[in-house]
């Protein structure tokens, strides 16, 4: 096997001089995954506060004067696109994978470090025309975070005149930047890692957000092109989505065009999008399990294998999503076939989990109960999608509040449960301090509890047949009174969970001054950006020499060594390559 | 040697048979392809755009498949009249033939990179540009001559479906873009090259690389060409 020092090849680092150099035009992968942190937590704080005026709104009808039909659909479209896109693909992608690729595969940096930081740049291009559609005529696009044509762009759906177009263009941007990025996230685990990491000697966190950045590079550009053609159909006249109708009294100039295929290739693009925000986060989660339960993962190589066939399988899916939209049965089969088979391996990804805890010696820190968290609740989400999964169970639940419970058990709750974990976990070595682990607890509770009070309400809501997307239900004899008594009740809950995020925010930032130093390795960790010789690590990441990997990534309790944990860069005589710092 | 497995037991190191044995080598250690970071970087770009492109055609052949209205005849529309008799697909022949020219020029350039031989290949990296610009000014008089004298438009046409212009303005105009930027991405490395920078890092995988992209903009066309003119 012959060996050249390959991530120390092209090292001339660009190295920062100024402020401006050193923390905002920085080509330094940490400080620019910290901004895609920042900027996708900012926008996620916005699209909090419009679940909550959604809650408000179906929790205590009549009462907000300021929300009516119009605002509702904006809120819930712009609530679910900023949740998907713009904070979970971001935040997994652009901020964990810029931190823990190059430290965890022992690189100084990205492959390409100025292509990385255009990359933010252009991210952050994205979210500012997402936001000026708030400002412009009409408001934001009203289509639901589906954008389905016809209506998405018909005169009377909110934002048709210029919310819609932005929604558009800034999608565009946002895959124009991540494709920047994930090129580079992807060249960086194949080409860039120090020696002795072998692909299958990497964490299973590089390895959730590996795939997951692939699945992104396949599936984006099936919704640019839907973007691409939607915008011509708006501003051309042509009929790609948009089949001869009548609009407000009026004959369109469309005719003859399929909606269908719309949601084909927004689905084809949608499925895998759910597995790009679950994949780091399986990878993470199986990461924070095996630290805190002082275990090795079981199952490493069936836990790699299982991100891979989960990976593929994801697209071949997508119709899962379209089974009341009108298709040919054998393709309904065909679709609940493989939606069923998907669920193996995601299974199997549990099973382990729960066997790694099993006998292990589990610390319940912050991160760990947020991993606990995520496990229970991805359980209770997957369960319900294999309900959803079968068409003759999917056809009366679909569009109803059962959905809703669904996807925000399977990837709302559970991606934000590891996003905060692994927050916890990986920020005294971004900063150098703890959090306050009472704050954390308090949060972790709140959050935990108070989603399922929200959410687990809503599967027997969906049960009762409540249309999801609706402002209002009004007086249908199919929805009992006490609907009303209990959507005030989840509203409740929700405001609570919302706050509970501020003691999140206040940690963070108390613990940035406060916070008790934290050393290089805090929670006594194998894999390598917690040998660094400095806390926080410096540019170029390592010193002088690059770590040389001997192990693979979960050496905990191993027979006959002086720590329960043996760090993938000591040498198999003892010795330690990297000093503490 | 012994190497050390993942459990941490010490393993004589030896050749692992059958595909447990690709797994191991493509995994090892060293870097999985044995190429440039740049170039393993544009295939995995071109593998994205390869889906971009994909969505088109299939977008396409579906909205051909699913409308009522009768499809444009590709034989008469894309004939030219050269003295008065109209030539079926003649200008989009000689343009395609430009088009694969100019990947044969990109190889002879690529070829030259690695002898070192710093004018030749500058050289043919700009003839290669040069026909990637007759091929988007071809493409021009194409849509000119389409639009001033055939009456289609991308909202529809006297000729049959909507879609038909449509579909060909959008996704031709998406190729001629990609066309037109690899003009400008051979020019600059032509120049880089004629500068000596190549010459002097003692690499010319980037003339490589700049070819990739090159000959992958080329075997989108032959689809796009196959499936528009020839259905
Ligand atoms: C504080 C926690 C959250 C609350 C209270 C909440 C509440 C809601 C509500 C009330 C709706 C609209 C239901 C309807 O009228 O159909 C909705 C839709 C949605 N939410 Fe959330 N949500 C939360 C977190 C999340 C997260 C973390 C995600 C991330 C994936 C997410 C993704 C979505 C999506 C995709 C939709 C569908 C939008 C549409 O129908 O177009 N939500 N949410
Ligand atoms: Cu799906």
């Amino acid at each position: 096997m012959s060996y050249v020092a390959i991530a120390d090849q092209h090292a001339h680092l660009h190295d920062p001089q100024t402020f401006l150099t050193k923390y905002v035009w920085s080509q330094d992968h940490k400080v620019i995954a910290i901004q895609y942190m920042v900027t996708a937590m900012a926008i996620g704080l916005v699209a909090i506060v419009l679940s909550m005026m959604m809650r408000l709104q179906l929790g205590f009808p009549g009462t907000f004067h300021f929300i009516n039909p119009s605002n509702y659909y904006q809120f819930v479209t712009m609530h679910g696109m900023i949740m998907v896109v713009y904070l979970l693909t971001a935040l997994f992608l652009g901020g964990f994978g810029n931190y823990l690729i190059p430290l965890m595969c022992g690189a100084r940096d990205m492959v390409f470090p100025y292509l990385n930081m255009v990359s933010y740049w252009v991210y952050l291009l994205a979210v500012l025309v997402l936001v000026a559609s708030f400002f412009v005529p009409g408001g934001p696009t009203g289509a639901g975070w589906t954008l389905y044509p016809p209506q998405a762009i018909l005169a009377g759906t909110p934002g048709a005149d210029w919310g819609i177009t932005l929604m558009l263009v800034s999608l565009a941007i946002f895959i124009v930047g991540f494709t920047m990025g994930g090129l580079n996230y992807v060249v960086t685990v194949l080409q860039a890692r120090c020696r002795g990491m072998t692909l299958m000697r990497m964490p299973l966190s590089v390895w959730g957000i590996f795939m997951a950045t692939i699945l992104a590079l396949l599936a984006f550009p099936a919704l640019l092109v839907s973007a691409i053609m939607m915008a011509l159909d708006n501003h051309l006249g042509t009929s790609f989505f948009m089949p001869a109708l009548m609009s407000l009294g009026d004959p369109t100039v469309h005719k003859g065009g399929s909606p269908l295929l719309f949601q084909h290739l927004f689905w084809f693009f949608g499925h895998p999008e759910v597995y790009i925000v679950a994949l780091p986060a399986f990878g993470i989660v199986s990461d924070l399990i095996s630290v805190n339960a002082r275990r090795h993962i079981f199952g490493y190589r069936m836990m790699v294998w299982a991100i891979v066939a989960i990976g593929v399988l994801s697209f071949v899916v997508w119709a899962h999503h379209m089974y009341v939209s009108g298709m040919n049965p054998y393709f309904g089969f065909f679709f609940a076939t493989t939606t069923l088979i998907i669920a193996i391996p995601t299974a199997l990804k549990v099973y382990n989990w729960v066997l790694t805890l099993w006998r292990g010696d589990v610390h319940l820190t912050v991160p760990m109960l947020f991993a606990i968290g995520f496990v229970f609740t991805f359980i209770n989400g997957g369960l319900t999608g294999l309900f959803l999964g079968n068409v003759t169970v999917d056809v009366p639940l679909s569009d109803t509040y059962f959905v809703v419970a669904h996807f925000h058990m399977v990837m709302g709750v559970s991606p934000v449960l590891v996003v905060c974990g692994a927050i916890y976990h990986w920020y005294p070595k971004m900063t150098g301090r703890m959090t306050s682990v009472t704050l954390g607890k308090l949060h972790f509770w709140l959050t935990f509890l108070g989603t399922y009070a929200i959410f687990l309400p809503m599967h027997y809501l969906g049960i009762l047949g409540l249309p999801r997307r609706y402002f209002a239900m009004g007086d249908t004899y199919f929805i009992p009174q006490s609907v009303q008594e209990m959507n005030a009740a989840i509203s409740i809950a929700a405001l609570f969970v919302a706050a509970s995020q501020l003691i999140f925010l206040f940690n963070l930032a108390w613990s940035l001054k406060h916070g008790k130093p934290a050393g290089g390795n805090p929670w006594r960790a194998t894999t390598l950006e917690w040998q660094t010789p400095d806390t926080p690590p410096r540019h170029g990441n390592w010193g002088p020499e690059l770590p040389v990997v001997y192990r693979w990534a979960y050496e905990y309790g191993a027979p006959g060594y002086k720590d329960d944990f043996v760090p993938q860069n000591q040498p198999p005589d003892g010795r330690v390559a990297a000093k503490h710092g | 040697m012994a190497v050390e497995t993942m459990s941490g037991h010490i393993a004589p190191a030896g050749v692992v048979e059958g595909l447990p044995g690709v797994v191991t080598d493509f995994s090892s250690d060293k870097q999985a392809f044995p190429v440039h970071w740049g170039k393993a970087m544009m295939w995995i770009f071109l593998l994205s755009d390869t889906f971009i492109f994909s969505c088109f055609l299939t977008s396409y052949m579906h909205v051909r498949m699913s409308t009522t209205v009768p499809w444009p005849n590709p034989s008469e529309v894309f004939a030219l009249s050269l003295g008065g008799q109209p030539i079926p697909l003649i200008l989009i022949a000689i343009m395609t033939f430009i088009l694969i020219s100019s990947s044969g020029t990109m190889a002879m350039a690529v070829n030259y990179g690695y002898r070192r031989n710093r004018a030749r290949t500058t050289a043919l990296m700009l003839i290669t540009a040069g026909f990637g610009a007759t091929f988007v000014g071809m493409q021009a008089f194409e849509w000119t001559k389409l639009i001033l004298e055939e009456g289609i438009r991308p909202w529809g046409n006297p000729l049959g479906a909507a879609q038909f212009g449509a579909s060909f303005f959008m996704i031709t105009g998406f190729h001629g873009l990609h066309v037109s930027a690899g003009v400008i991405y051979l020019v600059v490395v032509a120049l880089r090259v004629w500068r000596g920078d190549y010459e002097r890092a003692g690499n010319y995988e980037v003339v490589e690389i700049a070819g990739l992209y090159w000959h992958f903009v080329d075997l989108v066309w032959v689809f796009i060409f196959a499936f528009f003119y020839l259905w």
